[in-house]
């Protein structure tokens, strides 16, 4: 009989090596699925791993879809590090996009390059406002936060749907439900001409390089930590709990604004009601698969975005549905999930007596 | 029928996919395991139950297929949960990512396929009753089971053996583990049965209350289920009684807008997610309350030696 028994210590070496087992568990088991639905699985496979890294072009793309996985995640790790459940971030991401979407339309054609630094702001605000909604419940009421946040998502989605079919919508928009396209002005500055790839990249190892010193090197985000791990030893040291729930849904909600805003002023350049497409989901997988680290989140950041490009490839090539992104990412994050077992205990083989 | 009776015939079909499913991660719950994954869950079964009504034109059938895809996706999450002590929390999201993602994947060449409206079942005598007959008795009878689901889960908890040992093992696993039960199959059997229920209201959604498919046409209903059973503070008769409120909340919604309510349709639909907001804020701001009946052990992993 196969049987869990406990490491004396943690595996640092399993801890290195479960993300890419469970890489290559995810691979196995959509092998073994696509087979199953009589699809030829080498194709699949070439449209996921191989297609998103062919050139620069697929490289810089691969970036619009990273960023905000890597904002979002990084914000995410804050949280679940301090054993907070923000599922929301989805929500406090559209409310990012709404709030700089409103600054850019506020633009004309002379307005300042300056009005991009407003427009972040502004996500940052939205996404801030919107997760203070439930670390307000959650502080005043004890309402449960995984609900709560999640319930927002809903309500984010259809604030959105009434603006671009209501008060926001273009009326020279052909009465497609969308904003007024965004003036160049407001346009977040590219990188490369030709290129959809942005200062988002800038901003994002910045924020990589800003949480590594939060979490790892700053009382603050210590305190968060031993709350998340031992809410007992934080009481006894005096960490205030309240503080950490505060402190983890701002940072989250402003990190998601963030990434709401750059996507609406930058990609997409106007508002839809396909602004969400689920980063926020997504950047939960994210944070758990990077470890809740600041480095492992770009690492796994550029996996799932990897599969974002795989799933609409997969669409438009092999005539599959884009879903399969949500296949590959549930996959991996459950597949990560029994790996990391291995990391506390270890599988030994015991003959039953 | 007149309008009243309309709406109330519709609250009680839409909040019999909430009570099913609630009842069920109320099962779960009792046992100590919370399944974030009920959204997945409903979504798979919703497409498993509407394919083998396509092909079978079997109802029964159906609900099987669809309860049968619950228990297999809930036995998966079981499995890593209770064997390799995963977080509750981030299983049961990988769970729900993973069923939305792959039952808009299998469920795409049925998207142009619709279903007949089901016949109703009457009840002798009872359904020709002026005012209340038609809105009561002639309904699907899947409504009647779902209240017979909640009797006899009642019974169930409070007056089976079986039934003491399951809410032990979610208020001290260590007691029920030391007294000899087999803490960890209890749990899982606790976790399958959760999800064939979540798989049965998946199926009835898509099979008898729209009855179509559309990719994550449960909109939240899984969460919403979630949130009942905090709502109903662990009690199976309050699960029943909050989602027919729920179910009440969302058909109001269409009713409101159909009377040409001056709102625009977005806040109509916010409703059901504003409610369960307001709601979880009321019960738990009563830390008594919600404590009541609270499973101690709920979210808590158990690990037997370890």
């Amino acid at each position: 009989m196969l049987k869990l028994e406990m490491r004396p210590q943690p595996s640092r070496l399993m801890s290195w090596l479960s993300p890419l087992i469970a890489l290559v568990l995810t691979v196995l088991i959509g092998i073994a699925l696509f087979s199953l639905l009589g699809k030829d699985p080498l194709k699949a496979l070439q449209v996921f791993f191989v297609e998103p890294l062919r050139s620069g072009y697929a490289l810089a793309e691969l970036s619009v879809k990273a960023v905000p996985l890597v904002l979002i995640a990084l914000g995410l790790a804050v949280c679940f590090r301090s054993n907070l459940w923000n599922i929301g971030a989805e929500g406090q991401f559209v409310l990012g996009a709404l709030a700089g979407g409103w600054v850019a339309m506020q633009a004309d054609a002379q307005s300042s390059r300056g009005i991009v630094l407003l427009i972040l702001a502004a996500g940052v605000a939205g996404g801030m406002a919107w997760a203070a909604l439930t670390a307000l419940l959650r502080d005043r009421f004890n309402a449960n936060e995984i609900l709560v946040s999640l319930m927002l998502v809903y309500v984010a989605e259809m604030l959105l749907s009434w603006l671009v079919y209501g008060p926001w919508k273009d009326p020279q928009g052909y009465n497609f439900p969308q904003t007024i396209t965004f003036l160049a002005p407001t346009k977040i500055p590219r990188l490369v001409d030709g290129w959809r790839m942005n200062i988002g990249v800038l901003v994002a190892l910045a924020a990589v390089v800003a949480f590594t010193l939060f979490l790892f090197r700053t009382y603050r985000g210590f305190a968060l930590q031993v709350g998340g791990l031992a809410p007992a030893a934080a009481r006894y040291a005096g960490f205030s709990s309240r503080g950490a729930l505060w402190t983890a849904l701002l940072v989250s909600g402003g990190m998601a604004g963030l990434a709401g805003a750059l996507e609406a002023a930058g990609p997409l350049g106007q508002l839809t009601p396909y602004v969400p497409v689920g980063y926020g989901f997504a950047a939960i997988i994210v944070a758990f698969v990077g470890r809740l680290h600041p480095v492992g989140i770009v690492f796994s950041a550029v996996l799932m975005s990897m599969f974002y490009i795989g799933g609409e490839l997969a669409q438009s090539r092999l005539g599959l549905p884009k879903s399969l992104t949500g296949v590959f990412q549930g996959l991996l994050l459950f597949s990560l999930l029994a790996c990391d077992t291995l990391i506390a205990y270890r599988i030994r083989w015991s003959r039953p007596s | 029928m007149n309008e009243f009776a309309l709406l109330l015939a519709a609250t009680l079909s839409a909040g019999t996919v909430l009570a099913i499913a609630a009842l069920g991660l109320l099962i779960n719950e009792r046992a100590g395991i919370v399944n974030l994954g009920a959204e997945g869950m409903m979504l798979v079964a919703a497409i498993a139950g509407f394919a083998t009504a396509v092909h079978t034109h079997n109802d029964w059938l159906a609900f099987a297929a669809g309860a049968a895809a619950g228990a297999v996706m809930a036995a998966a999450f079981g499995l890593l949960v209770i064997w390799l002590n995963t977080n509750q929390y981030a299983t049961g999201l990988a769970l729900s990512l993973f069923g939305t993602g792959f039952s808009a994947f299998v469920g795409i060449r049925y998207t142009q396929e619709k279903l007949a409206e089901r016949p109703h079942f009457e009840v002798p005598g009872l359904a020709d009753l002026p005012f209340v007959g038609p809105a009561l008795f002639r309904q699907h009878p899947m409504v009647y089971l779902a209240v017979a689901l909640m009797l006899g889960l009642a019974w169930f908890l409070y007056r089976s053996r079986a039934g003491l040992v399951l809410r032990a093992v979610g208020e001290s696993p260590e007691s029920a583990h030391a007294l000899g039960y087999p803490v960890r199959r209890i749990r899982l059997a606790a976790v399958v049965a959760g999800g064939a229920l979540c798989g049965v209201a998946g199926a009835y959604l898509s099979v008898i209350y729209t009855p179509l498919w559309v990719e994550g046409m449960t909109a939240g209903k899984g969460w919403i289920a979630l949130a009942l059973t905090t709502f109903a503070t662990w009690r199976p008769a309050r699960v029943l009684l909050g989602a027919y409120l729920f179910g009440g909340v969302t058909m109001l919604q269409f009713h409101l807008q159909g009377e040409g309510v001056q709102v625009a349709s977005q806040f109509l639909t916010m409703l059901p997610y504003l409610a369960t907001i307001v709601v979880l804020v009321l019960i738990s701001r009563n830390p008594a309350w919600i404590r009541a009946n609270m499973p101690a052990s709920i979210g808590k992993p158990f690990f037997p030696g370890g």
